[in-house]
């Protein structure tokens, strides 16, 4: 009854089919430029020169990069075990308000212990919210997708809810947390470097983005070094197969699922101990859901998830560049760019696979 | 009589709330009985708002932006059902795109065209839809209780909230007693039956994500040209994904989907009306708690905890014809 999947040689399966598809989303937002009258080809230069063109630029490209790999990571992982999980924002969002318990209640313990025990409150509770839908779907039947996508509004609702009437800084209508002790935040870069003697302009770029690279190295030899990960690539494949195999579905699901969410904490890390150093609403602030493309471009595998979370970060500090120094280019196109690339790398894979294995096979005749 | 007034207040605006969640709940019955999964209903809304508000700006009339909001939804639900009929994509990735790029593009859209951080100008005079006076409303005003009701919740509504209940007539008769609607629901149960009929899959299926289309234009022209007076960046604040839930606590069913619809914008207005005050032996309900109530149902009930959930058995599947 399926269709056959269209053959592609292993080089272009990997590099070309994200290469394509990325190239048809920029020159889609190339054509929303042209329409809103502005140039193409300044507001690119603009673009690069703001997100790469000092260390500065860099050093903001790099933070969002972190935030990027992150919920990439997190989609990736519950995408190997055959999952769609969309309820990244939810998750670093009860991450965030774990990590902010943590450091709040735990302030009287010395740095060295506090800011490993408030990542690990993160990284709990973004599996712990992550795991529930999993659970569901494992042992109830109940879609995680629709499952994710109401705890994504739960939690929102949560944390409103939370920073007003709870959590909120007292005498304050601002809907936050008190500061962070000043040892209960993480090393930003330009401190972290200095000892070396590498001067860094301040920004938001802090010891969160080490952590993403270990979550990087850590996701890879996971799924693909790892007896774990082979049964998570093995349900995703063919559940049945699997479960015939004596690999339990279930399990599978709600591990893969916690694991996804554990990651997905890893934005409120780098947001909330990172650069805010407390907590505020919508510090999610979308990127949960750009994961989903930087997971679709870099095909699920951690090198391609750091490269496109690169793209991303490139993106968003040039797009910040850019609408400041042209007003009617509102920053919001990275998620224009975002939503393109989803559906051309994810849901018009197959038309793109069709492009490129006609393009290939003229290439060979000609 | 002040009770009176109280509950006609909250049942007026349970109605005024719940159009946008009908709308967009049609929509996606229609879809998802076609068996196209749609969680795209929010980015749809948001298009057709803002696309009908900057339509109405630029024109002066409400009906201009109308035709605007439908059709720029439209165009949105015919490159879903590109990527997931043609295509045969995967209808989740696709409803996402089609979130995400909603929400980016009316925001870059409206900030270039009119330079107010993505809102559009605000609307006045005939760019809007006036509230209108049903008829015998003023006359039967002083009968008790029922004339007031009617005057007060009935009456007095824009023109977008009867064509929102007469789509639920319409939805109900069309999918029930017509061909083309048996066909419609069959397809979404067991497309290759309907195949085998001699009856194209996917032109059913472009019907139906067409017909979804204009109900979530409709949804989002009355929350930026009826409702409000104005476009607002991601003014649709999740009513998509509430329409969603409220089809799926429906069962994929009609009338009860404009229960549930009601049901939800009357937690709303009574969210609104609680907002700062205290109940007898309860304390101070916090608003957020019934906001949330929607979708903590819904994953109760999808659950199985609570009756049970029965999708359409062909939803999300794409269609492959047997070679």
């Amino acid at each position: 009854m399926s269709a056959a999947p269209i053959e592609l040689p292993r080089w272009a399966d990997i590099g070309l089919v994200p290469l394509v598809s990325v190239t048809a989303a920029l020159l889609v937002a190339g054509l929303v430029v042209i329409g809103i009258g502005e140039s193409p080809l300044e507001a690119t230069a603009l673009l690069l020169q703001g997100a790469l063109g000092s260390v500065e630029g860099i050093s903001f490209t790099l933070y969002y990069a972190t935030n990027f790999i992150f919920t990439g990571l997190a989609v990736a992982v519950a995408f190997h075990a055959g999952l769609f999980n969309i309820g990244g924002e939810g998750q670093a969002t009860v991450a965030g308000i774990f990590a902010a318990l943590a450091c709040l209640w735990l302030a009287p313990l010395p740095g060295v212990l506090l800011v490993p025990l408030a990542i690990l409150a993160a990284a709990a509770g973004g599996a712990l919210y992550a795991f529930i839908p999993g659970w569901l779907q494992a042992t109830r039947g109940s879609h995680v997708v629709i499952t994710t996508i109401m705890f994504n509004f739960i939690a929102a609702n949560l944390i409103v809810y939370l920073l007003n009437y709870q959590m909120g800084k007292p005498g304050s209508m601002q809907p936050e947390t008190p500061d962070f002790a000043r040892h209960a935040v993480l090393t930003p870069m330009h401190v972290l470097l200095a000892p070396l003697g590498v001067r860094l302009p301040n920004t938001p770029l802090n010891s969160a983005f080490l952590l993403a690279l270990a979550a990087l190295v850590a996701v890879w030899a996971l799924i693909y070094r790892s007896r774990l990960g082979y049964e998570i690539r093995t349900i995703g494949a063919n559940p049945r197969a699997g479960a015939y195999a004596g690999i339990s579905p279930a399990r599978i699901t709600m591990v893969a699922m916690a694991i996804s969410g554990a990651l997905a904490g890893g934005l409120a890390v780098n947001e909330v101990m990172g650069v805010q150093h407390r907590l505020t609403l919508d510090f999610t602030a979308g990127y949960g859901f750009v994961g989903i493309a930087v997971a679709l471009m870099g095909r699920g595998h951690p090198l391609g998830i750091g490269l496109a979370a690169v793209l991303f970060g490139v993106l968003s500090q040039g797009g910040a560049e850019l609408s400041f120094s042209k007003p009617t280019i509102s920053r919001d196109m990275v998620m224009v760019i975002g939503g393109v690339i989803i559906l051309f790398a994810g849901a018009l894979e197959g038309l793109f696979r069709r492009l490129i294995a006609t393009g290939l096979s003229l290439g060979r005749r000609g | 009589m002040e009770w009176l007034q109280t509950v006609a207040v909250i049942l007026d605006s349970a109605i005024r709330l719940s159009i946008p969640l009908l709308c967009a709940a049609m929509a996606g019955l229609w879809s998802e009985r076609s068996g196209v999964v749609d969680i795209g209903l929010e980015g749809k809304m948001l298009v057709a708002a803002f696309a009908s508000a900057a339509a109405a700006y630029a024109t002066g009339s409400a009906w201009v932006g109308l035709g605007a909001g439908i059709l720029a939804s439209i165009v949105f639900a015919l490159v879903h059902g590109f990527a997931a009929i043609t295509w045969r994509g995967n209808q989740i990735v696709s409803g996402v795109a089609i979130n995400m790029l909603a929400a980016g593009l009316t925001v870059v859209l409206g900030n270039a065209w009119f330079g107010q951080g993505g809102r559009t100008p605000p609307l006045e005079g005939a760019a809007r839809f006036p509230d209108l006076t049903l008829p015998l409303a003023t006359t039967l005003r002083d009968v008790p209780v029922l004339g007031y009701l009617y005057y007060e919740v009935v009456s007095g509504h824009a023109v977008l909230v009867y064509i929102a209940v007469l789509a639920v007539f319409v939805t109900a008769y069309v999918l029930r007693r017509t061909r083309f609607g048996l066909r419609l629901r069959a397809v979404g149960e067991n497309p290759a039956a309907v195949d085998t009929a001699g009856i194209s899959v996917a032109r059913l299926r472009y019907g139906a994500v067409i017909i979804c289309g204009a109900l979530c234009g409709l949804g989002g022209t009355y929350l930026a040209v009826s409702q409000s007076a104005g476009f607002l960046p991601q003014m649709t604040a999740g009513k998509g994904f509430i329409a969603l839930a409220a089809v799926i606590f429906a069962n994929w069913r009609p009338w009860p989907t404009l229960g549930a619809c009601l049901l939800f914008g009357l937690l709303d207005a009574i969210a609104t009306r609680l907002q700062g005050v205290s109940l007898p032996g309860i304390g101070e309900v916090p608003v957020q708690a019934i906001q949330a109530l929607p979708y903590v149902l819904t994953v109760i009930l999808l659950a199985g905890f609570i009756g049970k959930a029965i999708p359409p058995k062909a939803s999300g599947l794409p269609y492959v014809k047997e070679r």
